[in-house]
């Protein structure tokens, strides 16, 4: 890959990275409801973070970096979801409930649960 | 040429964060809190691997990665103990 290239790539990668991470501070703090802002979060920051490493292994100084960086990349990947799945299920058998709701699948086996 | 675009990526997403401790002091619940916190996070790990390509020290990789981990945990074992587990 030539070094132009290279070069502009990595700075597309990091523009976006840090674009997805000014949306998802944005979000953060004007949304009004804990599971909004739960989205807001893990998504646009499981995107930004992923973003930000693939740029920075474009640029890595020796390959065995860059393996470091896409391992880290694939860990937030995978465990972001997770710990977000996880915090919304604890939000909700703690208690609370969405602001504004039109379907509530989970709420009639919440119930079930709580009840054994 | 590069290192500026590095340098200029750690300052957005260091004061993203810097933002995000806001709604980690004055979040009205307790995951409130949490949320930031995880967001908290995955930004400084980010800004790990940005910091160490600025200042050319790959040690700060090793830290991120173990960072990730804890972080991860971390946010794991505050949910269940909101949860009522622990």
């Amino acid at each position: 890959m030539s070094p132009v290239l290279r070069e502009a790539l990595a700075f597309l990668l990091m523009a976006g990275g840090a674009f997805f991470s000014f949306a998802s501070v944005i979000g953060i703090i004007r949304f009004p409801d804990v599971y909004t802002r739960i989205h807001s979060g893990t998504k646009a920051l499981t995107g930004g973070a992923t973003l930000i490493l693939l740029g920075a292994a474009l640029y890595a100084p020796s390959w065995q970096i860059a393996a470091k960086l896409f391992l880290i990349a694939g860990f937030l990947m995978a465990t972001n979801p997770i710990a977000s799945h996880a915090l919304s299920r604890a939000c909700y058998r703690h208690g609370m409930r969405p602001e504004v709701i039109f379907v509530d699948e989970y709420g009639p086996v919440a119930d079930e649960e709580a009840k054994k | 040429m590069m290192i500026t675009y590095f340098a200029w990526a750690a300052m957005i997403t260091g004061i993203c964060a810097l933002v995000m401790v806001g709604r980690l002091v004055a979040g009205p619940t307790i995951p409130d809190r949490i949320v930031a916190l995880d967001s908290i996070n995955t930004m400084v790990v980010a800004l790990m691997i940005l910091l160490s390509l600025v200042y050319d020290s790959v040690v700060m990789v090793d830290v991120a990665i173990v960072y990730a981990a804890l972080s991860f945990v971390g946010t794991m074992f505050i949910a269940r103990h909101l949860e009522g587990g622990v």
